[in-house]
């Protein structure tokens, strides 16, 4: 594609200075592993830019590259025009690229002043410069709608705000070109259309986004053009007002994907799960759940939607037997104890709660240990793994994890690997595979596809419809409305730690949701 | 406890709280860097050792002070190589200098004085000398503040009053300048330097070379300073109290300042039983006085006084993500 088609407003920005960056022939190995294969791609100035691709196809390699942190084996980058070497970051700054990395790179008890000014002050002396600062930000707020209290912690700041710091960081250091990794991994959905709306704002001021997403409906509402990346090559790059989700999925994944979750008419079957005033308080004393009743049936998926931080995580690690908690909770007409030593992880997987929880890399993983070493534990007692009184037959629980993993598609196979060697949706394959492979009674399940690629959510959401299918009750906790809406058969909306009310999917929408989750329109 | 012995504790209390405060403001730049330094005493020992041998054979302190500075900074920087360069294990790296300290000290006096690991005893111009202050004597008839001047905050040698100094500076330099500002960052998530593409080895570095300095001080004040002269593991876990204060501090230099007078003060207080028993009224064993700041150590180690909150990536190497 070739900068003359692209729409009128981009055309007379493209007069001076057709590509803020172009990239030509970029590889870079590790080791043996190519994670970029001569990539080409030419960036028009003024535009925001896609790229999509599963994880692991490259894009934060080469953006990586773009930033200074590794360099190209080969190939060549121009910024405007003019080819350019960016051997640090440093460099990457003064050719006036700047980075909003997905997981942000803030000093968490400084200002928002002087996060924004770190590396950037103008002398030795502070003042000066967070005087500066300060002006220069108040400007760009009114500028872009990035309002932020100069003078607020990062610590007290919204995972939203902190990202508009890190936008501001870069603006500060006068980037032309912005690339923002995964940004709305992390956001409420107001959050990210207010993301969105900056990022027009800029661009409409003749800056150049990138935009690294595996969210179709991102790219679809948000960019000018898109690149799609799959395996470290760069397979397509289109304007997205041509393309569809459903083309961009399969030249990601290589293969067709279905978007839409294929479900049939739940059979329902007796309460597995009744909770009774359920409260939860944190280690500071603080209710954060605030005496919760609902039932879970076998053979539902009950989904509890609403913004992280409302008391979802809580209600997950209370059932789970990680954190204590008053009320009552039966499972199968027996009470669970929810305080006290028998209130934990194993005697609520003896009981058949299994639990997927929302952090695999805290929670869920070791990440140093080997993969068989995480599918053993939780259920380390299990007979089958049991050489004798005293032994563990680690040869058995190998071989199941090898069986798992082929069940589960975990790739790559080798049950030897650390966790921290697969990718985010393999990792999270290895977790639901532990869990779910034992049918239990209930299943808890909480954000199942953070950080997964398309293909590997496709396959999660398979597993958890089989799952209710084959009789088994859900307890599914997501920050994704799409998911919760295409996965649920009823829907819990939680704010502030209550329950703000019951729908059943196809009789709601987004917007109603969306209304609840911000403690609007109650019952 | 009269004014007067009240005068002379605190004035003895300035003086062990000085290699105190010097340390402690040593661990202060190096852990807001994020290097978490459990070789302070390494480092003041072999400080301690070198004034002591440089000025007995020079009978120069201030040539003295110069091979202290020399000889901490030699321990700083195997730190710093083993810890930022190598990004091996902090606390391993500063428990195995402390070793390497305490036996090459005594080995190394010993072989040039061959006095059983001490160095000779300093006089004159080879001690640092007690600086009387102006007016120290024209205000002592002022009540209470003229004697207390011209007692306790008068008549110590210039290593008191450059640490006390220390303390304003310090804050300064970490709170004003852009140095400080890189350098807490560094210590609380050195990725947010990186990628401002300011380098983390760099500011490490520097901040370990500055804890080398100050630890120099520190034990050159132990040897020619408070003492006459370098004794075998003369330092006597002064590193350890000074981490013990600076965790007190949270970290911050006018708190450090508090932390190691009190420290200082318990260590004046051991010194004069007689004064402890006449306020108690009860028998305190001597060797229970001794103990008393090293209790408070092990009471502020074990997390006694509140949250103290490390700097972040404390004791972690940094390591370039993706």
């Amino acid at each position: 594609m070739s900068a003359a088609d692209l729409g009128g407003r981009q055309a007379t920005a493209a007069l001076a200075l057709p590509y803020a960056i172009e990239l030509k022939g970029i590889s870079k190995a590790f080791g043996s592993v190519q994670a970029n294969k001569d990539i080409n791609i030419a960036i028009p100035r003024g535009t925001i830019h896609g790229i999509i691709g599963e994880n692991g196809a490259g894009k934060s390699t080469l953006m990586s590259i773009l930033y200074g942190f590794y360099r190209a084996d080969s190939g060549q980058i121009l910024v405007n025009g003019a080819p350019v070497t960016i051997p640090d970051s440093q460099s990457a700054i003064r050719a006036g690229i700047g980075m909003v990395f997905q997981h942000f790179k803030l000093v968490q008890n400084f200002s928002v002043l002087e996060n924004v000014i770190l590396g950037a002050e103008d002398g030795p002396m502070l003042n000066s410069s967070l005087a500066k600062a300060r002006k220069i930000l108040g400007d760009l707020s009114r500028e872009y709608e990035l309002d932020v209290d100069p003078d607020a912690l990062i610590e007290d700041l919204s995972v939203g705000h902190q990202q508009r710091v890190e936008i501001l960081k870069a603006l500060y250091r006068q980037a032309e070109i912005l690339i923002l990794d995964e940004p709305t991994g992390v956001l409420t959905p107001d959050e990210a259309d207010h993301l969105f709306r900056i990022l027009r704002g800029l661009r409409d001021q003749g800056k150049t986004i990138v935009l690294i997403t595996h969210k179709l409906r991102e790219i679809m509402e948000t960019t000018d053009n898109v690149s799609v990346m799959r395996r470290g090559t760069m397979v397509a790059t289109v304007k997205t007002a041509e393309t569809s989700p459903e083309s961009l999925a399969e030249l990601m994944v290589g293969r067709k994907v279905l978007l839409e979750v294929e479900k049939k008419p739940s059979k329902v079957g007796e309460i597995v799960l009744s909770v009774k005033n359920l409260a939860v308080k944190d280690e500071h004393g603080v209710t954060r759940l605030k005496g919760v009743s609902f039932d879970i049936r076998a053979g539902e998926i009950l989904g509890i939607a609403g913004v992280a931080g409302n008391g979802q995580s809580e209600l997950l690690d209370a059932l789970g037997g990680i954190a204590a908690a008053s009320g009552v909770v039966v499972l199968n007409g027996a009470k669970l104890p929810l305080t006290g030593p028998r209130a934990n992880g194993k005697a609520r997987r003896d009981a058949g709660i299994a639990h997927v929880p929302e952090d695999r890399q805290s929670l869920g993983l070791i990440m140093d240990f080997a993969a068989w070493e995480n599918v053993g534990f939780g259920y380390h007692d299990d007979p089958r793994y049991q050489k004798n009184a005293w032994l563990m037959d680690n040869e058995a629980l190998r071989a199941d994890t090898a069986s798992k993993m082929a069940t589960y598609d975990v790739r790559p196979p080798i049950p030897t690997l650390p966790a921290k060697s697969f990718s985010g949706g393999n990792q999270q394959k290895i977790v639901v595979a532990r869990e779910m492979d034992r049918n239990p009674e209930l299943l808890l399940i909480g954000q199942p596809t953070r950080g997964v690629d398309i293909g590997a959510i496709e396959f999660i959401h398979k597993q958890i419809i089989a799952l209710r299918d084959a009789g088994s009750a859900v307890l599914l906790v997501s920050v994704e409305l799409d998911e919760i809406m295409s996965l649920s058969d009823r829907v819990l909306v939680m704010f502030d730690g209550q329950i703000m009310g019951e729908r059943v999917p196809a009789q709601t929408d987004e917007r109603e949701l969306g209304m609840m989750m911000a403690g609007m329109g109650a019952k | 406890m009269d004014f007067a012995t009240f005068l002379q504790i605190s004035d003895t209390a300035l003086r062990f709280a000085t290699p105190l405060l010097l340390a402690c403001l040593a661990g202060l730049f190096s852990e807001r860097a994020g290097i978490f330094d459990i070789g302070l005493e390494g480092k003041m020992l072999m400080a301690a050792m070198s004034a002591g041998a440089v000025a007995a054979m020079t009978g120069s302190v201030l040539l003295g002070l110069f091979a202290a500075i020399l000889g901490s900074l030699m321990f700083a920087a195997v730190h710093g190589l083993a810890s930022i360069t190598f990004r091996g294990n902090q606390l391993i790296a500063g428990v195995a200098l402390n070793f390497v300290a305490s036996g090459i000290t005594v080995l190394i006096a010993e072989s040039m004085f061959g006095q059983g690991g001490r160095t000779p005893p300093l006089t004159g111009a080879a001690r640092f000398a007690n600086i009387d202050l102006p007016f120290a004597e024209t205000l002592r008839a002022v009540p209470v503040l003229g004697p207390f001047y011209a007692e306790v905050v008068s008549g110590h040698t210039i290593l008191v009053y450059v640490a006390l100094a220390l303390v304003p500076i310090s804050w300064w330099v970490l709170y004003r300048t852009r140095f400080g500002l890189r350098l807490r960052a560094v210590g609380e998530n050195p990725a947010s330097v990186d990628t401002a593409g300011v380098s983390v080895v760099q500011l490490r570095f520097s901040a370990v070379i500055i804890a080398g300095v100050l630890c120099g001080l520190a034990g050159a004040y132990m040897s020619t300073g408070l003492q006459a002269g370098f004794g075998r593991e003369m330092t006597a876990g002064r590193g350890y109290i000074a981490l013990a204060a600076l965790i007190f501090a949270k970290w911050r230099p006018w708190q450090a300042l508090w932390a190691t007078l009190l420290f200082g003060f318990l260590q004046a207080l051991a010194l004069r039983p007689d004064v402890v028993e006449s306020m108690t009224r009860v028998a305190i064993p001597v060797p229970f006085l001794d103990a008393l700041p090293y209790i408070l150590t092990v009471i502020v180690l074990a997390g006694f006084v509140g949250k103290a909150i490390p700097p972040r990536a404390g004791g972690e190497p940094y390591v370039k993500e993706r």
